[in-house]
């Protein structure tokens, strides 16, 4: 297909990019110019690899694309294994998309330590890549946690007021989450012998061990995502975030919850998921009705977006748990679409933020009069979190919900509320933000969009609305995997049942054929193969 | 028949004449020569070391079964010297600002190197009191270092009558092995309790005793009161010697104490090292949280990294063994980064000690503040630094020994060993800056840094090579 590795580029340009940054000298103010223009380079080319990357990645095909695998613990059997099927490779793209975004977001809000700010949101794009496409556990779990400090950096030295107990917060929580992942990593690993992920997601361990297992992953993901009630740390780290921090925070971070649930809880450990569907329901549930009622009462414009992504991604583990093809692809979409949006109202709040320096919704109104572009732009957002219909907001709730529908309606009609209360305090922040009389007279004299403002907004609007009109371009990559993996949990939960004992020697057995090279000759191999497929 | 092939002790045999030699140098020229001394020695141990890469590597018991040397006494001997030649390094500045530049201090440290080398190739009781007392017996003297001052020569004391009891009770263990087993070398012990049905009461009460004994050296919890008094008392040079060498002489000799000659009772020590384990892991990480004082904070830092390191001796696998010696070796890194910056931390002539000092850190010396920033990511152990690789080895040889109980509070402890790492941090970059620190780093200094932060942050592209000659080394003990 390609003859570069195109996934090792994008993770590792931004990298390089740091290093150029790092060389850099002479006049401060100088430097300042130049940091900030290579940071902006090198995100750019990142994302012309990712536009690369789309043209070449083939969304018929369920398997793994763009492979890179070289040896790097040996002795261990750890790997450099990279690659992205039709779940990954839309989050690489969200990320190496946002983060130019970003950089263009604080080219004037960050006046401070503008050259680490740069470095840090490089490092932090080339381990959010590295998330997505790691395929070797352990790789993952660097990565995965390596994003943990930049993003400590960027709230703890750029952010508000109350940024050092928000930092805290969201370390602290994060990683007590993901240190239990990584016993449960371990785990696995020292099940099956191997770190491998898609081997992992073809050979499900035994059922005893799953559910602990589960617990662990989940206490990571979860916490992540996040699912009420282990949501707190986001909105006070959104608060105190500088707005590219919320940007990137609210875009793709959050992400990296949804996407461990669909690489490691559903397709490794399908019995415990389907044991625990009904407990993320209704964790779901709450965290959509929940944080919607209390996004209602927000006077912190930042605080109410963050609450309404606690509740979005309610959505996300409502359809991803719905074991449907409907409900993960909708999840999925929900996620993309709200990387989108989120982020964009996110930027929104920082166009104003610039300008007025409060957060206070009530410190806005009237904005329509003097801020006639700024107010349309907004519009198309608020459209989009609420879910209108032409929106890509639209697509995955519609899909999510219809989902859940399928498989229980109790919690659909209860989730579906939640539609509302997001109607409800959406265009209330929106008409109190933008309509209504202009109490502040430095809020009236605010100035309209500037054109790197526009530049920032405008691509995401049409994203924003391509994707609700067409979200075909999105949804038929996705589907194949998604299909694949759905069908695997099927074939998986419907599957004779088998006493724990031979499936314990199964799981032994095909961690053999994974690993050739040890076998003493091929036959044995063939054997297990055809025992192992005629259990699917 | 007696045994007198000396060749596998050329190392330590050179090291005695040259220390000796040095010692009578330093006599006849008094203080002034000290930083000559001083890098005489770390010659003198670069020579060791070289000596030590010329011998055979194979097994071999010498002096009718006192001295083991392989593989994994030279790798731990190569550690020892390189920390030895690292806290050299480290400590000539130092004593001239601290005007303690005394041409003993190298002598001694070359000294405790000796007993160290022979710590982690004894292979008989006695060796090993010998080769702990000497060791011992220098640090004592260099706790109380800075004659002048109160607080050097409390450390000094508090540390020798604590280490006096904890050789006197693992002189009373030793002689309850020798009662219950006849024996005090390491061969006879381990073949005399290979296959017993029970084991007799007498040798688990005298190994409890020897562990205590070797607890107090590592300074585990429960044996762990004198770590932050003689940590903030001793001049900050010794401190970084306590922290960084004798840690992998002492966990050396735990390890091929204790998978050699007592691996039949591993029922039996692995109960106790559990509870060292946990003890010290969760003492470490919730005592250090209170310190104001950075020397008291990395004292309690290094009982909770002991914690870790133990783990993998508790689960008793080679894996587990791999993982220690590769834990140790990442730990003597970054200890010696960190000390390279404590050291450096000097206001007007005068060292500031307290965590405050360092107080907006990223803006008066950015590259002091990130290495050290660093340095603290990789002791949480958060990726990709390499400080994260020594911890994952560990609980991977917890877990797939089904250790998963241990593994999970002990990386839940790390969580909250992570916050006061992060205090740290959070006073360098998110705090206002004070005055800034005196300036000129020497020479030597900046070279441990450099060295210790590259390898931190690149360990994560090339490990294969030292992981596994970390667990080669701990391979043979096995065998």
């Amino acid at each position: 297909m390609v003859d570069f590795p195109v996934l090792s580029i994008m993770t590792f340009l931004p990298l390089a990019g740091v290093a150029i940054i790092l060389m850099i000298r002479g006049d401060a103010e100088d430097v300042e110019r130049n940091v900030k223009h290579m940071a902006l380079y090198t995100s750019l080319f990142a994302l012309a690899f990712g536009l690369f990357l789309f043209k070449g990645f083939d969304g018929s095909s369920a398997e793994f694309q763009f492979v890179e695998k070289v040896e790097w613990f040996s002795s261990s059997g750890f790997s450099y294994h990279m690659g992205v099927d039709g779940i990954s490779v839309f989050f690489v793209l969200l990320s190496v998309f946002l983060t130019p975004l970003c950089i263009l977001a604080s080219w004037d809000a960050i006046k401070t330590r503008v050259k680490e700010y740069m470095i840090a949101f490089l490092v932090l794009e080339s381990f959010m890549v590295g998330t997505f496409c790691a395929l070797d556990s352990v790789l993952f779990y660097v990565f995965f946690e390596a994003v943990l400090i930049p993003m400590f950096l960027i709230i703890g030295i750029w952010g508000g007021p109350r940024r050092v107990y928000a930092a805290y917060k969201f370390f602290l929580y994060t990683l007590l989450g993901s240190v239990l992942m990584l016993v449960a990593l371990l785990t696995l690993y020292a099940q099956t012998g191997t770190t491998d992920i898609p081997t992992l997601m073809e050979n499900p361990v035994a059922v005893n061990i799953q559910i602990w297992l589960w617990l662990a992953f989940f206490a990571s993901f979860a916490v992540k995502m996040p699912m009420w009630p282990v949501h707190t740390w986001l909105p006070d780290a959104h608060v105190e975030a500088p707005t590219a921090g919320s940007v990137i925070l609210a875009g793709v971070l959050l992400k990296m919850g949804g996407y461990g649930f669909l690489r490691f809880s559903l397709p490794m450990l399908p019995d415990a998921s389907l044991f625990f569907a009904p407990l993320v329901f209704w964790l779901s549930v709450i965290a959509i009705i929940y944080t919607s009622l209390v996004a209602l009462v927000q006077e912190d414009m930042k605080k109410l977006i963050a609450y309404s992504s606690v509740a979005h991604m309610g959505f996300v583990t409502l359809g991803i748990f719905t074991m449907t093809t409907q409900g993960i692809a909708g999840g999925i979409f929900q996620m993309l679409s709200h990387g989108l949006i989120s982020a964009a109202l996110f930027l929104c709040v920082g166009v104003v933020y610039d300008r007025l320096h409060t957060r206070e919704i009530g410190r806005y109104g009237g904005l329509v009069n003097n801020m006639p572009r700024y107010a349309t732009v907004f519009m198309i957002f608020m459209l989009g979190s609420v879910g209108l219909p032409g929106t890509s907001g639209f697509v995955g709730e519609f899909l999510a919900l219809l989902g859940a529908f399928k498989v229980d309606t109790i919690v659909a009609a209860f989730a579906t509320t939640g539609v509302v209360l997001g109607a409800t305090y959406m265009l209330l922040l929106y008409r109190r933000v933008i309509f209504g009389p202009q109490a502040n007279n430095d809020a009236a004299a605010m100035t309209d969009l500037n054109p790197r403002e526009i530049g920032i907004l405008v691509p995401l609007a049409l994203l924003v609305l391509y994707l609700g009109v067409f979200p075909g371009a999105v949804m038929d990559r996705i589907t194949p995997s998604v299909d694949r993996l759905v069908g695997n949990y099927q074939a998986h939960i419907n599957r004779e049942p088998v006493p724990e004992e031979i499936i314990e020697e199964e799981v032994i057995l095909k961690d053999v054929i994974v690993v050739p090279d040890i076998l003493p000759d091929a036959v044995p191999a063939e054997e297990e193969k055809e025992e192992g497929e005629s259990h699917d | 028949m007696i045994d007198f092939n000396l060749v596998p002790l050329l190392p330590e045999l050179f090291l005695a004449m040259a220390a000796m030699g040095l010692l009578i140098v330093g006599v006849a020229h008094g203080n002034s020569v000290t930083p000559v001394i001083c890098w005489a020695c770390a010659a003198a141990l670069v020579i060791a070391s070289l000596l030590l890469f010329g011998l055979s590597w194979e097994k071999q018991i010498v002096l009718n079964g006192m001295f083991v040397f392989d593989n994994f006494a030279g790798f731990m001997k190569l550690l020892i010297i390189l920390g030895l030649i690292t806290t050299l390094a480290l400590s000539v500045k130092y004593l001239e600002q601290e005007r303690i530049a005394r041409f003993e201090y190298p002598v001694l440290i070359v000294l405790a190197g000796i007993g160290m080398m022979m710590m982690v190739s004894a292979s008989n009781l006695l060796a090993l009191y010998m080769g702990l007392e000497l060791q011992s017996l220098s640090l004592y003297i260099l706790a109380a270092f800075n004659r002048n001052s109160l607080r050097s020569a409390e450390a000094g004391i508090k540390y020798f009558v604590l280490g006096a009891l904890s050789s006197g009770m693992l002189l009373f263990g030793i002689s309850l092995i020798y009662g219950f087993t006849g024996s005090i070398d390491f061969g006879v012990i381990g073949s005399a309790l290979v296959g017993l049905e029970t084991i007799p009461f007498g040798v688990t009460f005298g190994l409890v005793f020897i562990l205590a004994g070797l607890a107090f050296k590592i300074s585990a919890v429960p044996f762990h009161m004198w770590t932050p008094d003689v940590y903030q008392g001793a001049p900050t040079c010794v401190t970084a010697l306590f922290a960084i060498v004798p840690k992998v002489a002492a966990i050396g000799l735990l390890m091929r104490l204790l998978f050699d000659p007592f691996m039949a009772m591993h029922d039996q020590w692995m109960q106790i090292m559990y509870f060292v384990s946990l003890g010290s892991m969760t003492l470490g990480a919730f005592a250090a949280i209170a310190q104001a004082n950075i020397k008291r904070l990395l004292a309690y830092s290094s009982i909770g990294n002991m914690g870790y390191a133990l783990i993998g001796i508790v689960v008793g696998t080679p894996e587990g063994a791999g993982a220690v010696v590769l834990y140790i070796l990442i730990y003597m890194v970054m200890t010696a980064g960190v000390f390279a910056i404590v050291l450096g931390m000097r206001r007007d002539g005068i060292a500031a000690e307290q965590i405050s000092d360092l107080s907006g850190l990223s803006k008066t010396n950015p590259v002091l503040a990130y290495s050290m920033a660093i340095f603290m990511f990789s002791m949480s152990g958060i990726p990709p630094l390499a400080g994260f690789f020594g911890k994952l080895f560990i609980f991977q040889a917890a877990v797939s020994a089904e250790f998963y109980v241990l593994a999970t509070l002990g990386i839940m402890t790390s969580v909250v060993a992570a916050y006061y790492y992060l205090k740290i941090i959070k006073v360098m970059f998110f705090d206002e800056s004070i005055e800034a620190f005196d300036k000129g780093i020497p020479f030597a200094r900046r070279v441990v840094l450099f060295v210790s932060v590259v390898f931190l942050l690149l360990f994560v592209l090339r490990p294969d090579a030292i992981v596994e000659s970390a667990q080669n080394a701990a391979a043979v003990l096995f065998t």
